[in-house]
């Protein structure tokens, strides 16, 4: 894709994606975080991405729910709870961002011009590059397990983990496969041997580029003072549910 | 009896399955074949509901696969994936190869003597204990299919079933699937390999960007090389050389090696 979000440089994104990461984390005040999570959506639209965006956060909805439901059954109020939920989606929604409009080259040029080894960048990128052949080799494995009368979503609580185990052990086997394989392959075609590498691209921050970078850390100096001085409107109205084991006395 | 109508389906908005119609009897055996990415997978996905149809049906045995769990159509379609590795997880063997009838809920008699029966035709008791891991590929895809076999399904699909196999384990295979067939089983093979194709001598079912190219026997498919050429496919060895021979017209649906020898033999006592 080539939207103004995929061009821009790896840094200035990830700065976007961190002062939200920092913002939802020093902010317990839900419309904070509803801001934080609005804010993003005509960033998505720019980079036409609304659909996969979509995606990761009907996948984060699962954990996203049971976020608020074990918040509040154990008696945190109703706000807390939400807050709580909201902070979890704003977190997926600003690495998703990321990570769907940054390749995983240019996420590597960006960690070695931060500073990190090639190796430790490499490592970083791959594992990124090989996230979706693990989630399509975990879905093989459940059709796999499933055509053998596994029925995942019967049982107990307790039950059910346990009838993970015939999924996770193929995914790791063939993780740990893969890896050495890769390695092997890396090593056959002299990976390592060059200790000064040359890039065949170089990263350069555009004008644009240290535009948005310096409105993200001015954005997130003001959030910070804000945080710090201003008290905000809390909606914290106290509905609580009992907690769950005064249900067991 | 496995039947599609009209089905279609699509990944991610991208249809895979366009418009899919075909019919497969009880005991009969079908090679589903075509290039790489012509839906092939995705239609024997079907038959045990693991993928469900965006338009049409599939019934097996005059149920709807909607209407019907993966769990409950497994008891009579078995499927054996392409890769081992993704369903390997017991430290044995014997433990591998019991996990669908522990799930179907067998008792450990009836358990012990299907798992012992299907290791032994499959040439796996000695390593009952040993460690799936531990085996070679080829072991380990036959691990896969006794774990399949062994609850003795009604209609068996093998998906890509040769690969990783050297000459006399596939020669086995085929005995074996033959043997299946012959007791009265269904047999799908989802395969590339034109070769074994022609030992089986089944029904062909040849698939294109999705849709069914061309339905029929075997011989009838391999000697229409524009079909051949439309589904990615090579010609078999022998029909290739039947083919060069040109000059003395032989029938373009000779495959068989033997008959190839008896025909040539022939030929060149009328010459000599």
């Amino acid at each position: 894709m080539t939207t103004p979000v995929h061009r821009m440089d790896p840094r200035p994104k990830f700065l976007i994606a961190l002062t939200i990461f920092i913002m939802s984390l020093l902010s317990m005040n839900i419309l904070v975080l509803l801001t934080l999570f609005l804010v993003q959506i005509p960033i998505i639209y720019v980079a036409k991405s609304f659909h996969r965006w979509f995606n990761s956060i009907k996948a984060g909805a699962v954990l996203a729910s049971l976020i608020f439901v074990m918040n509040f059954i154990t008696g945190s109020t109703l706000v807390f709870s939400l807050t709580m939920t909201l902070r979890f989606l704003v977190l997926i929604s600003a690495f998703s961002l990321f990570f769907m409009t940054t390749s995983p080259d240019d996420l590597g040029l960006a960690l070695e011009k931060m500073g990190l080894p090639y190796m430790l960048s490499f490592t970083f990128t791959t594992a990124v590059r090989l996230v979706p052949t693990v989630a399509l080799e975990a879905q093989t494995i459940i059709d796999a397990q499933r055509s053998r009368g596994l029925e995942l979503d019967k049982g107990g609580i307790v039950n059910r983990i346990r009838k993970y185990i015939p999924i996770l052990i193929p995914l790791i086997v063939s993780a740990i496969r893969r890896s050495t394989e890769l390695a092997e392959a890396l090593e056959s075609r002299a990976f390592g041997v060059t200790q000064k590498r040359e890039p065949l691209t170089v990263l350069k921050m555009k004008q644009s580029d240290y535009l948005v970078a310096a409105t993200v850390f001015l954005t997130l100096l003001i959030g910070i003072y804000i945080q710090i001085t201003i008290s905000l409107p809390n909606f914290d109205n106290n509905v609580t549910m009992p907690p769950i084991w005064q249900f067991w006395d | 009896m496995i039947e599609v109508k009209g089905l279609h389906f699509s990944y991610d908005r991208k249809e895979v399955l366009t418009n899919v119609n075909l019919k497969i009897h009880d005991g009969e055996f079908i090679a589903v074949m075509g290039e790489n990415g012509a839906g092939k997978t995705t239609l024997v996905k079907h038959f045990n509901g693991l993928l469900k149809s965006n338009k049409g049906e599939v019934l097996v045995d005059g149920k709807s696969t909607k209407d019907s769990t993966v769990a409950s159509l497994s008891r009579n379609v078995g499927l054996v994936f392409q890769n081992p590795d993704h369903q390997l997880f017991s430290e044995t063997v014997f433990q591998e190869v019991s996990f669908s009838m522990r799930n179907f809920g067998y008792s450990e008699e009836i358990i012990n003597k299907r798992v012992n029966f299907i290791l032994e035709t499959l040439d796996l008791s000695s390593y009952a204990d040993t460690s799936p891991f531990m085996l070679s590929g080829g072991e380990r895809k036959r691990v896969a299919l006794a774990s399949v076999l062994v609850s003795d399904p009604k209609h068996i699909i093998l998906d890509e079933p040769t690969i990783g196999q050297d000459f006399h384990q596939k020669d086995k295979l085929r005995n074996f699937i033959v043997q299946m067939n012959s007791q009265g089983r269904t047999v799908i093979i989802v395969t590339h390999d034109i070769e074994f194709v022609v030992d089986c001598k089944p029904r062909v079912v040849l698939l294109s960007k999705g849709s069914v190219l061309a339905d029929g026997s075997y011989d009838s498919l391999f000697s229409n090389t524009d079909l051949i050429d439309k589904a990615s496919l090579m010609s078999p060895q022998i029909s290739l050389l039947m083919a060069s021979l040109g000059d003395l017209n032989f029938d373009p649906k000779i495959m068989d090696l033997y008959q190839a020898k008896t025909i040539l033999e022939g030929k060149l006592k009328n010459c000599l």
